[in-house]
C-alpha cells in the first residue's frame, strides 16, 4: 500500500480493506479441522485398541462417573455462557461481556480442578494398563486445550480493559476465543462418549 | 487485518520506504512472504546437503559387501536422518514453504500472505527441527529408520528418538500453519479480477497440498505422542506383551506419511505446469484436467495408505481395497503426465535448464510411476517388501521426480527472486551430471531388489557387491553434479546476466512485476485481463507493454 501515489492511495486503500476483511476467523476454523484430526487420531487409536480387547475396560479398572458427569455439565454449561458473552459485546457491552468471559474462564478452571481431583481419586495411574494409558493421555490432551482455552478467554478479558479495544463491530478476538471454547467442548462431548459411557456397555 | 499487521503507514511516507529487503533482512523475523520462502528455500538447502553427505556416507559402507566404513550404529543413525531430512527438512519446506510461500502471493496478486506473522513463525520451527536431529547424533541418534516402527524405536537409543519424535512435531506444527494460511490466501486474497478458472495451475496445486497437509499431519502428531509416551513414560499403546498393538501406529503413521508423498510431488507438479507452458511457448492443454487431477490426488490419496503394510497381517479384503484405490492415483497422475506431453507436442521448445529438468522430471517420474504401480498391487508388494526395489521407486519419484522439480523451479524463478539469470552453461553441466547420477545410481537397485537385497542394512551378501559399486559411483556422480549448481547460484546471484522483469515471457502475474519484487509486490495491485496459458505471439506482445507500464 505504500507504493500507491498519494492520489491513488486512498481509493486503493478503501477498495483494500474491502478485498481483504479480517481473515482470523476462517484461519482459526480451518486451524480447528486439523485439531480436530489429531483428536480424531487419538480417537482411531483408543478403539482399535478397544476392539482387540474382549474385556474392556480390563478387569480392575472402574471407571468412575459422577465427578466426570458433572465436570461434563459444567462444561457444556459454558458454552452456552461464553455465548452471552459474544451477545453482549455485539450491543457494544464491554462489561456484560467481560462478566460473561470471567464465569466462563471460572467454569473451565472448575473444570480442570474436577479433572484433577479424578486423578487422584481413581484407582489406577498412567501405566496400570493400556486402557489407562489411553485415559490419561487423552483427557490430559483435552485438559491442555481446555487450559489453552482458558488462557485465550483471560487474555480477551485483559485486552478488553483498553476502551474500545473491542465493539459491536469489532470483536473478532471475542469471536475467536469463543469458536475455540465451543470446539473443546465438542471435543469434550466425544471425549465422554468414548472414556465414560461406552465403556458402561 | 492480515495487511494491517505489516507496517502500514500513510502514502505520505513513500519516500522512506525501501524497494526491496537487504541481505541482512534474509537472516530476521521477517513477515514479508518473498523474504520467508528464500529462507525456506535457503535453508531447506542447506539440509538437503547435510542429507546428502549422509547418503554418500551411506552409499561408500555399501561399496563393499563388508561394514567396514561406518559402524552399524552410526549407519542406522545416518539411514534414519538421512531419510527424515530429505523429507522433512529438505522436500516438503522447499517445494510448499520456499515456493509456495514465495510465488503463491505473486500469482494471486496479493500482497502479502494471509496471516504474515503466522508465515515467520511457521519458518521459524524447521531450524530448531533440524538442530534437533542433528543433535540426536550427541546420543547415538535415531536409529529405527524414518519410519520409526515401534518396537524398534522403543528400543534404541531413547533419548536420541525422543529427540527425533519432537523435531517432527516441530516440522509438522510448521506445517499445518503453513496450510491453514495457505488455504486462506488462496481461497480469500485473490485479485477481484482472478476468475478460479484463471488461478494459475501452481496455486491449485498448493491448494491441494495444503488441503492434504491440514488433515493427515495432525494424525501423525497423534501417533508421535503416543510413541513418546511410550518411550518415555511407561506406558504401552504399541507393546504387545503389555495391551497394545504395533499396527495402530503403523496405521497412523501412514495415514500421514503416504499423503506425505503428494505433499513432496503435487507442489511440483505445479512448478512443472509453470515452467513447460512458458518454456514450450504454447498454452497448457487440459488446464481444469490438471486443476482437478490436484484435487483428485489429494483426495484419493488419503485412502490408499495401507498398501504400505501389505505385510502387516492385513486381511485380503484390504489389501484388495487399497491396492485398487492406490492403483487409482495413477489416474490422475496420468492426467498430468499427458497433459505436460501435449503442452510440448508442437511447442516452439526453448530448450534451457528449467525446461531440460521439467523433461528429465517426466522421464524419470514416469518410471518411478511404473515401479509404484507394481508395488501399489499387493502380490508384488509382498514379494519385493523392504528390498532394494522399494528404495529404487521411492528415489525415482523423489530425486527423479521432486528434486528435478525443484531444481526446475530454481532455474525457472530464479531471475524473478534475484533479478539475474542463471547461467545456462553451467546449468546444462548440473542437468547432465544430476541424469546420469540418478540413473547409475537408482536404476540398478531395481536388479537388486528384485534379486532379494534387503533395504537398511550396512552388511550384504557379496553376491551384490557389482551392481552395488555401480550405486555408489551414482552416488558420487549425484554428489558432484551440486558443485556446478553451487557455483552458478553463488556467482550468478552477485554477477549474473540481469534477467530484466520478465526474460521468459511468462504470462501468470507474478511476471508483471520488477524483479526482484519490490515490498508488497505491486505499485498498483495487477488486473487479470487474460487467462495464466494464453501464449501467442500478439499476446506476448501486450504482456511485454503491460510490464514496462508497470516498471513506471
Amino acid at each position: 500500500m505504500q507504493g500507491t501515489v498519494e492520489s491513488q492511495g486512498t481509493a486503493i486503500a478503501v477498495d483494500h480493506a474491502h478485498e481483504h476483511p479480517d481473515f482470523r476467523v476462517l484461519g482459526l476454523l480451518v486451524f480447528l479441522i486439523s485439531e480436530s484430526l489429531m483428536f480424531g487420531g487419538l480417537f482411531a487409536a483408543y478403539l482399535l485398541l478397544r476392539g482387540m480387547h474382549e474385556q474392556w475396560p480390563p478387569e480392575g479398572t472402574e471407571v468412575e462417573l459422577l465427578v466426570p458427569t458433572i465436570n461434563t455439565l459444567i462444561l457444556i454449561s459454558s458454552s452456552f455462557v461464553i455465548h452471552y458473552g459474544d451477545v453482549a459485546i455485539k450491543k457494544d457491552d464491554v462489561r456484560g461481556m467481560r462478566k460473561w468471559y470471567w464465569i466462563t474462564a471460572a467454569m473451565g478452571a472448575v473444570f480442570l480442578g474436577g479433572q484433577v481431583y479424578e486423578y487422584l481419586t481413581l484407582g489406577y495411574g498412567l501405566r496400570t494398563n493400556v486402557f489407562a494409558n489411553c485415559f490419561y493421555v487423552m483427557t490430559g490432551f483435552h485438559g491442555l486445550h481446555v487450559f489453552i482455552g482458558i488462557l485465550l478467554i483471560l487474555g480477551v478479558i485483559w485486552r478488553s480493559r483498553r476502551p474500545g479495544h473491542y465493539n459491536a463491530q469489532k470483536h473478532t478476538g471475542v469471536a475467536m476465543a469463543e469458536i475455540y471454547w465451543h470446539f473443546v467442548d465438542v471435543i469434550w462431548i466425544i471425549l465422554f462418549t468414548l472414556l465414560y459411557i461406552l465403556t458402561r456397555f | 487485518m492480515a495487511q494491517a499487521q505489516l507496517p502500514l503507514d500513510t502514502p505520505l511516507s513513500l519516500p522512506e520506504h525501501p524497494k526491496a529487503w537487504k541481505w541482512y533482512d534474509y537472516f530476521t523475523f521477517n513477515v514479508d512472504h518473498k523474504v520467508i520462502g528464500i529462507q525456506y528455500l535457503v535453508t531447506a538447502f542447506i539440509f538437503y546437503l547435510i542429507g546428502g553427505l549422509m547418503a554418500v556416507a551411506m552409499r561408500t559402507e555399501l561399496a563393499t559387501a563388508d561394514s567396514d566404513f561406518l559402524d552399524p550404529n552410526l549407519y542406522n543413525a545416518f539411514l534414519t536422518n538421512h531419510g527424515t531430512i530429505m523429507i522433512f527438512l529438505w522436500v516438503v519446506p522447499a517445494a510448499i514453504g520456499g515456493f509456495g510461500n514465495y510465488l503463491v502471493p505473486l500469482m494471486i496478486g496479493a500482497r502479502d500472505m494471509a496471516f504474515p506473522r503466522l508465515n515467520a513463525l511457521a519458518f521459524w520451527l524447521n531450524p530448531p527441527a533440524g538442530a534437533l536431529l542433528l543433535a540426536s547424533f550427541l546420543f547415538g541418534g535415531a536409529q529405527a529408520g524414518w519410519t520409526s516402527y515401534p518396537p524398534l524405536s522403543t528400543m534404541t537409543a531413547t533419548t536420541a528418538q525422543s529427540m527425533w519424535i519432537l523435531a517432527i512435531i516441530l516440522v509438522g506444527t510448521s506445517s499445518i500453519l503453513g496450510s491453514v494460511n495457505f488455504i486462506v490466501t488462496i481461497w480469500k486474497m485473490k485479485v477481484p479480477s482472478m476468475r478460479w478458472n484463471q488461478l494459475p495451475l501452481f496455486c491449485w496445486a498448493m491448494l491441494a497440498t495444503s488441503l492434504l497437509a491440514l488433515v493427515s499431519t495432525p494424525v501423525l502428531a497423534a501417533g508421535l505422542i503416543l510413541l513418546l509416551f511410550d518411550i518415555n513414560f511407561g506406558t504401552s499403546f504399541y507393546k504387545p506383551d503389555a495391551g497394545g498393538n504395533v499396527v495402530i501406529y503403523q496405521h497412523l503413521f501412514w495415514f500421514y506419511s503416504h499423503p506425505a508423498v503428494y505433499l513432496m510431488i503435487l507442489p511440483i507438479f505445479g512448478i512443472m505446469s509453470e515452467v513447460i507452458p512458458v518454456h514450450a511457448r504454447k498454452p497448457i492443454f487440459g488446464y481444469q484436467a490438471i486443476a482437478y487431477s490436484s484435487l483428485a490426488i489429494c483426495c484419493v490419496g488419503l485412502f490408499v495408505w495401507v498398501h504400505h503394510m501389505f505385510t502387516s497381517g492385513t486381511p485380503p479384503w484390504m489389501r484388495m481395497f487399497f491396492t485398487i484405490s492406490t492403483l487409482i492415483v495413477a489416474v490422475p497422475t496420468g492426467v498430468k503426465i499427458f497433459s505436460w506431453v501435449a503442452t510440448l507436442w508442437g511447442g516452439k521448445i526453448r530448450l534451457n535448464s528449467a525446461m531440460l529438468f521439467a523433461i528429465g522430471l517426466m522421464s524419470m517420474f514416469v518410471l518411478g510411476g511404473l515401479s509404484g504401480v507394481t508395488l501399489g498391487t499387493a502380490p508384488v508388494d509382498i514379494h519385493v517388501h523392504d528390498t532394494y526395489y522399494v528404495v529404487a521407486h521411492f528415489h525415482y519419484v523423489l530425486f527423479g521426480g521432486s528434486v528435478f522439480g525443484l531444481y526446475a523451479g530454481i532455474y525457472h524463478w530464479f531471475p524473478k527472486m534475484t533479478g539475474r539469470l542463471l547461467d545456462e552453461r553451467l546449468g546444462i553441466l548440473h542437468f547432465v551430471l544430476t541424469l546420469i547420477g540418478t540413473n547409475l545410481t537408482f536404476l540398478p537397485m531395481h536388479e537388486l531388489g528384485l534379486k532379494g537385497m534387503p533395504r537398511r542394512v550396512a552388511m550384504y551378501d557379496p553376491q551384490f557387491e557389482p551392481v552395488n559399486l555401480i550405486c555408489t559411483i551414482g552416488a558420487f556422480v549425484l554428489a558432484f553434479s551440486i558443485i556446478p549448481f553451487l557455483i552458478n547460484i553463488i556467482w550468478s546471484w552477485n554477477k549474473g546476466k540481469i534477467a530484466g522483469d520478465n526474460p521468459w515471457g511468462g504470462l501468470t502475474l507474478e511476471w508483471t512485476t520488477s524483479s526482484p519484487p519490490l515490498i508488497e509486490n505491486w505499485e498498483v495491485l495487477p488486473v487479470v485481463t487474460k487467462g495464466p496459458y494464453d501464449y501467442g505471439i500478439e499476446r506476448r506482445q501486450e504482456s511485454t507493454d503491460e510490464d514496462h507500464d508497470e516498471e513506471e
